[in-house]
């Protein structure tokens, strides 16, 4: 009986949870779109999202799609399938590896400033303050976020793509001894405009969550440090695995 | 008890049987009060008695279990969105804590309301700015710091000058003389009563300052186990003949009042 009841009152908390986390998202984007809008502060985050998180996502996309034209060399070669290395890094670094990488990435910069900045206002509250001067704190701290977090992080990944590709192709010709032209030529050669549009859009997915979780734990958070330190724990790590998740349901959109 | 208004019939906030708990605690258990236009009522009472959680409810950031909240006759107990937002134009708030917004420097702090909340173009919110930084002890000189360099007491002037500075209609002062020296404290003891008497506002305070109470209180009343125990003109506060409002206006550990602590 007890392990029944348990498992009732988890499902409740979860579902009540879940309920919750609707409603600030059918809130925060309703406020997205109702006026005042704050373009100030829409471009302050969509600097500290975007532009901030160049070196960051610019390293990881570099590094990743190095060690991919590596690892395909090692595994391709026992089949004498080398030439396909080209096609492979540009996929997976456009399909996959940029949007989740660079999604991972921004989720622990980004969505765990977001929840501490955010969290500390709730606790210190400057967020009640923000209400009583007749600032709606939905509109002025979560609507910009969530704007910025969705457009920019298409960008990063567009960046993040080019660096894969540019990062493949440095180990192919400088360790690997190919013919850069014909790498070239086989890396555009199988590139469809689905291949990046995808993972456009699931960066445009992925940075959504990313802005929604660090505000959504950071409001929600309460009772001095510790809480600030547990909404931003929360914040990054249901980010990550949210990201993985809508990964999967979205490749499924895309490619079945 | 006189509770004669001095404007209007309709009291500018009441309060009818207000309750708050939070889980188990209940922190407001029927809390009734009235406050007319252009009057400044002091409240009273002990650490942790729910001050700050009263104050929090007649603004809605808190929302009372039971009980209804009225301001200018306006029931705003339940009220949400628009209807809420043009209520919340009428209040300046000083929060015990100042939450000042550390991002922005001090007197784009102070500006806020007006800039977002009124629209007012930035440089003449600056001006008004500085002046209302002038107007509690501070310099243009702090305008361009960040809340974070200052010190405990000027956050504590900065925050009252935010909750001034759109001249409201309703203003709550949450503790805004502690932690000044006593000649600071003075002068937002007159600040506070300019407020009142010049721009007719009305004042809701919260002080354990007995001195800045009689100074700036029209009225007062004690909070005490989630009821305002008693109420009534300052000048009465001295024989209130009540036995928990003398212990607390003299200070002393003995009483009635138990404080929960053992000592030895
Ligand atoms: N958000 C909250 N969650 C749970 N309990 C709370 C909350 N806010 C206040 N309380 C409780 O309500 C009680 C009253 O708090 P309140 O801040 O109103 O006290 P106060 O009268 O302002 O005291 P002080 O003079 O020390 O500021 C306290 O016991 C506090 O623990
Ligand atoms: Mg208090």
């Amino acid at each position: 009986m007890g392990f029944l009841s348990g498992i009732g009152r988890a499902t409740l908390v979860f579902l009540a949870a879940t309920g919750r986390l609707a409603l600030f998202t059918a809130r925060g984007l309703s406020h997205c779109v109702r006026p005042p809008f704050y373009p100030r502060l829409l471009v302050q985050q969509m600097r500290e999202i975007g532009y901030n998180s160049l070196p960051v996502v610019g390293l990881t996309a570099l590094f990743t799609g190095m060690v991919l034209a590596l690892q395909s060399y090692t595994g391709f070669a026992r089949f004498n399938a080398s030439s396909a290395i080209a096609t492979v890094v540009v996929l997976s670094i456009t399909r996959e590896l940029g949007p989740v990488m660079a999604g991972l990435m921004v989720a622990g910069r980004v969505g765990a400033a977001m929840a501490a900045e955010i969290g500390t206002m709730r606790v210190t509250e400057q967020v009640d303050a923000l209400t009583t001067l007749s600032t709606n704190p939905f509109k002025y701290l979560v609507a910009p976020r969530l704007l910025a977090g969705t457009l920019m992080l298409p960008c990063l990944v567009l960046v993040a793509d080019i660096i894969g590709v540019f990062g493949g192709y440095v180990v192919s010709i400088y360790r690997l001894g190919f013919n850069p032209s014909a790498y070239l030529t086989s890396t555009a050669q199988y590139l469809q405009t689905i291949d990046v549009v995808s993972g456009l859009v699931k960066a445009a997915a992925f940075g959504f969550i990313i802005a929604l979780m660090g505000c959504y734990n950071g409001y929600h958070s309460k009772g001095g440090a510790q809480g600030v330190g547990a909404a931003t724990t929360h914040a990054v790590v249901s980010a990550s695995i949210m990201i993985l998740m809508i990964n999967y349901l979205l490749t499924g959109l895309f490619f079945s | 008890m006189s509770t004669v208004s001095p404007h209007s019939d309709t009291p500018k906030i009441e309060l009818i049987g207000v309750k708050k708990a939070f889980g188990p605690k209940k922190v407001l258990d029927g809390v009734d009060l009235s406050v007319a236009k252009g009057e400044s009522f002091v409240i009273i009472g002990g650490s942790g008695t729910g001050k700050s959680v009263m104050l929090k409810s007649i603004l809605g950031l808190l929302r009372p279990d039971a009980g209804t909240i009225k301001v200018d006759g306006e029931e705003t107990t339940h009220i949400d969105g628009r209807a809420r937002d043009r209520v919340m134009t009428k209040f300046g708030m000083l929060f015990q804590g100042g939450a000042l917004f550390d991002s922005l420097p001090v007197w784009q702090n102070v500006a806020f309301g007006l800039i977002q909340g009124q629209g007012m173009k930035r440089s003449q919110a600056r001006d008004i700015a500085i002046e209302k930084l002038a107007a509690v002890g501070l310099g243009p000189d702090v305008a361009n710091l960040s809340p974070a360099e200052l010190s405990g007491g000027m956050q504590k002037r900065v925050s009252l000058a935010r909750a001034i500075a759109t001249t409201p209609e309703i203003i709550f002062f949450d503790e805004p003389t502690t932690g000044l020296d006593p000649i600071m404290a003075d002068v937002i003891n007159d600040l506070i009563v300019k407020c009142v008497r010049d721009l007719g506002a009305t004042a809701l305070t919260i002080t354990h300052d007995m001195a800045s109470a009689r100074k700036i209180s029209d009225r007062i009343g004690m909070l005490y186990q989630g009821k305002l125990i008693w109420q009534g003109p300052t000048s009465a506060i001295d024989d209130s003949g009540n036995a928990y409002v003398d212990q607390f206006i003299h200070g002393r550990a003995e009483g009635p009042i138990q404080m929960q602590v053992k000592l030895g």
